[in-house]
């Protein structure tokens, strides 16, 4: 019989209305790279909670080395050796890179700091694996590959044996993406197993030893990853082939729609500025992409160009009207649309029914509320009910769900259906399909290209490589808040955008 | 039997009941450990309240008083849960019903103003404060509890040292309106009639009740309302799509201490109480407000009768039999009680669960019942 490191058997895990995970099982050999793949909302959260003591399972046990054992709560997870590198770091940005790893499990005498051993077996550990750090360094200072790797050694001083990944590829730049790829696979020949949670498909294709897949809190199966495709994996996935290319045709760029002149933005963070009198046109019937590592400036410059943040200086005109100082109700009037980057900060009232989120851009048309100020219940929900109908928006109790209640994806779907339906002359669209699976992807993506074909200026800000690829006619990198190139997708490969993003290339780019 | 407890209203009224029980139980074991002997009696006495006078006509006026300081409660309790569901805690809402004391105290006895405008004084006194913790709050992000319980000191003290000029001059406390300005009196409007010549039913009390159905359609029906509770539920997405949430926020808290200090004038203009210009504590009612707020489900119509449950239970505390306890035991049962009362949220979240669990058991069931059948 093999030796799995971990298995989860017939897992079921319900909560109110929805069984999260159906009957799942995931048997983890030692020292392979197991991927999990799955949509938002397939259950990969709820099944690693489980593992982490976090919920408990309604059926099912978990087994660790052979043996059945009873995971409570996270610090029986720690027990037994499973760590995890979350999504969004778990690190205190003051403290150096060393307090950070021996955090909670602090060697010492007598209640004074023993930091002489820790060091050794930090550096030991990192030169072992190949993990370069600086034990010194405060985590504010140092890259996202280097916080990353300082997870990473948080597991493995821990002495775990089985290390979770949760989608951790997604916060880096390409050239740090292979290096982590080489890390797990340091890691699996020297006996770790690893559970790589994602849904890049060539990524865990290039990694996985074996990968399971999940599909609305069902189990679809477990294949090796030598023996299939990409193509295969993502029906596995979706349930169905998707396509990956975007089929748009060639554009036809009219008029500029948008201008920006100098553009400078106050950073929240440092005293510098995020963004560095940045200088842009986009036209229409165009898609312009803004490339770039997370971090770089883009949420600022969208913040400043939408209204959210003042700027320092620059002018902003669309259709050769000066909006640099238009408040943000007018430039959504005036024919801005704007999916933001985070729908739960910004795009949504979570706690708002569908419908009343559908009007959020628009409640206060006389379509909407009377002279007297009262909402019009009756036509509100029957352009929600359009909405909804159109745009394939999912949800338990259609128009009355509360957001909260709603998959990330319909989440999305809901945003983009509203900022779409109000007919913008430009449309900002902030990393439109984050976290989004393949389905939803396909659907946000024509959905762009359309309003594009449609003569609408569509400017585009996205981290994920594929799509900056594919979905742009034109794409400009920005680098610590300037724009250092421009590029033509047709023609530029993923290790030239690489190169500029992370800033060891730059041309002067004129707008 | 389940979907009837899923519906969210239901909850809310089942979980206020819920606590109400558990406050009389605690309040009764208070009672038992201090003195059994009189303890039945006296729980049943508060339970009870005006029902405890024999006398039919006798029991219609108390009934009477109790109502009366029921409006000004359920006005702190519409200034509480207004600004709730914007996503503040008005605990200024205390304060501002000082202001509103003073306010129409002030102009009735040194002015000689009509009701009228004494009761608009009221409620400008309340906005005011109100405006000062929103601007405060919007414009230099402080927060509205810290402003709000420093203001209802400043107003506490600043009303005793206004009202000392209009107070009796052997007494601490504030003249007579009957004898300086009758007409600062509000009309009872014949609605004394009904309860045995009750001169404290006045038309405070319709006004409450129009008062908090129009909060109710405010927030619930209008834009202003959608406005509103966007704010309070997602500032940055308020922001983001164009709402002025710095404006909301002021406007918020005007609106919330207005009703306040409009519910100072229900109770001050009706000659029930007079203002002790000594006091050194801010009255109780608007944090009696906070617990009816959330007694009655945060909904304005459950206010009414939330308001009106923890005045009667406040006012039933003096039929406690005092041969047993001293005096000082019928504020603490009635605070048990209203302090029990903030739990609604806690018991709907226990009663969530457990709905939850005895689906999930049945949903078991059902499955290996198929499974089993599956086998035959």
């Amino acid at each position: 019989m093999e030796q799995y490191a971990v298995e989860m058997l017939h897992i079921t895990k319900r909560f109110p209305g929805i069984i999260a995970n159906d009957d799942i099982t995931l048997q983890l050999k030692k020292g392979e790279i197991h991927a999990l793949l799955g949509e938002n909302g397939a259950g990969k959260s709820t099944l690693m909670s489980v593992l982490f003591g976090l919920y408990q399972p309604e059926e099912g046990i978990i087994k660790k080395d052979g043996v059945e054992v009873k995971i409570n709560n996270p610090n029986d997870a720690n027990a037994l050796g499973i760590g995890m590198v979350h999504q969004h770091f778990k690190l205190v940005e003051c403290f150096t890179v060393l307090d950070n790893i021996i955090m909670g499990v602090e060697p010492n005498k007598m209640g004074f700091l023993q930091k002489k051993e820790a060091r050794e077996k930090v550096m030991a550990l990192s030169e072992k694996y190949g993990l370069h750090v600086d034990p010194d360094a405060k985590i504010e200072d140092i890259t996202v590959g280097m916080q990353q790797r300082t997870e990473i050694l948080k597991m493995l001083y821990r002495d775990n044996e089985i290390l979770i990944f949760d989608e951790p590829t997604a916060v880096l730049t390409p050239q740090e993406i292979t290096e982590l790829m080489q890390i797990m696979k340091n890691l699996a020949a020297e006996g770790k197993s690893i559970l790589f949670i994602s849904h890049k498909l060539n990524e865990i294709m290039e990694v996985a030893d074996r990968c399971s897949v999940l599909r609305k809190g069902r189990y679809i199966g477990t294949v090796n990853t030598k023996d299939t495709t990409i193509e295969q994996l993502s029906a596995m996935m979706v349930g169905r082939n998707v396509n990956f290319h975007v089929e748009k045709k060639p554009a036809h760029p009219g008029d500029v729609v948008l201008d920006i002149e100098n553009m400078t933005v106050a950073s929240k963070v440092h005293k510098n500025n995020a963004v560095k009198n940045v200088s842009l046109k986009v036209r229409a019937g165009e898609i312009v992409c803004i490339a770039g590592i997370d971090g770089n400036g883009q949420s600022e410059f969208v913040y400043g160009l939408s209204g959210l943040e003042p700027l320092v200086s620059g002018k902003i005109t669309l259709l050769g009207k000066d909006i640099t100082k238009t408040s943000i109700r007018q430039k959504s009037i005036l024919g801005i649309s704007h999916i933001p980057e985070d729908r739960h900060k910004h795009g949504l009232v979570l706690d708002y029914s569908l419908e009343d989120n559908l009007v959020l851009q628009t409640y206060f048309n006389p379509e909407f509320t009377s002279g007297a100020g009262f909402l019009r219940r009756k036509n509100i929900r029957e352009y929600a009910n359009r909405l909804i109908e159109e745009y394939d928006v999912r949800s338990g109790q259609g128009a009355v769900t509360t957001a909260r209640a709603m998959s990330g994806g319909n989440q999305q779907k809901a945003i983009i259906a509203r900022e779409i339906d109000k007919a913008p002359e430009l449309l900002i669209a902030v990393q439109p399909t984050r976290g989004l699976d393949v389905g939803a992807i396909e659907f946000i993506h024509k959905q762009l290209v359309a309003q594009r074909d449609a003569g609408k200026a569509v400017l585009l800000v996205s981290l994920e490589l594929d799509e900056v690829m594919d979905v742009p006619d034109r794409i400009l990198v920005m680098y610590e808040g300037e724009i250092v190139g421009e590029l033509d997708p047709k023609k530029t490969t993923q290790e030239e955008l690489g190169l500029y993003m992370a800033g060891a290339k730059r041309d002067e780019v004129k707008a | 039997m389940k979907k009837v407890l899923k519906n969210p209203g239901v909850q809310a009224f089942v979980a206020s009941i819920i606590c109400i029980i558990l406050g009389l139980l605690i309040g009764y074991i208070v009672l038992l450990f201090i003195n059994p002997e009189g303890a039945a009696e006296s729980i049943i006495n508060v339970i009870k309240n005006f029902l405890t006078w024999n006398r039919a006509n006798k029991k219609l006026q108390q009934f009477g008083n109790t109502l009366a300081k029921t409006m000004p409660l359920l006005m702190c309790s519409l200034s509480i849960l207004f600004a709730y569901k914007v996503g503040l805690f008005n605990i200024g809402a205390a304060g501002q019903y000082v202001a509103g004391s003073c306010a129409c105290l002030y102009a009735a006895l040194a002015w000689g103003w009509g009701w009228l405008p004494c009761m608009i004084f009221a409620l400008a006194a309340g906005a005011v404060l109100g405006a000062i913790v929103g601007f405060l709050k919007s414009r230099c992000n402080v927060n509205e509890v810290i402003s709000g319980i420093m203001l209802n000191w400043i107003s506490l003290y600043l009303a005793n040292t206004i009202l000392t000029k209009v107070k009796e001059t052997a007494s601490p406390y504030t003249m007579y309106i009957k004898d300086v300005n009758p007409s600062a009196l509000l009309p009872n409007a014949g609605l004394d009639k009904f309860f045995n010549n009750n001169q404290y039913i006045t038309i405070a009390v319709p006004l409450a009740l129009i008062i908090a159905i129009a909060v109710y359609i405010l927030l619930s029906k209008t834009k202003l309302g959608y406005e509103l509770k966007a704010t309070g539920s997602n500032k940055n997405a308020a922001k983001y799509a164009g709402m002025a949430e710095n404006r909301n926020i002021i406007l918020t808290l005007i609106i919330s201490g207005a009703l306040a200090g409009l519910g100072a004038s229900m109770l001050y203009l009706t000659g029930y109480m007079r203002w002790e210009c000594t006091q050194s504590s801010v009255p109780g009612m608007g944090f009696n407000g906070i617990a009816a707020a959330f007694l009655g489900g945060l909904n304005p119509i459950g206010a009414i009768f939330s308001s009106f449950f923890i005045q009667h239970i406040t006012d039933g505390g003096q039929y406690v039999n005092t041969n047993f306890y001293s005096s000082q035991i019928s504020d603490l049962i009635s605070s048990v009680i209203i302090y029990l009362c903030g739990f609604v949220l806690f018991i709907k979240l226990t009663m969530n669960k457990m709905i939850a669990r005895s689906e999930e058991k049945k949903a078991r069931a059902i499955k290996s019942a198929a499974s089993q059948g599956g086998d035959k």
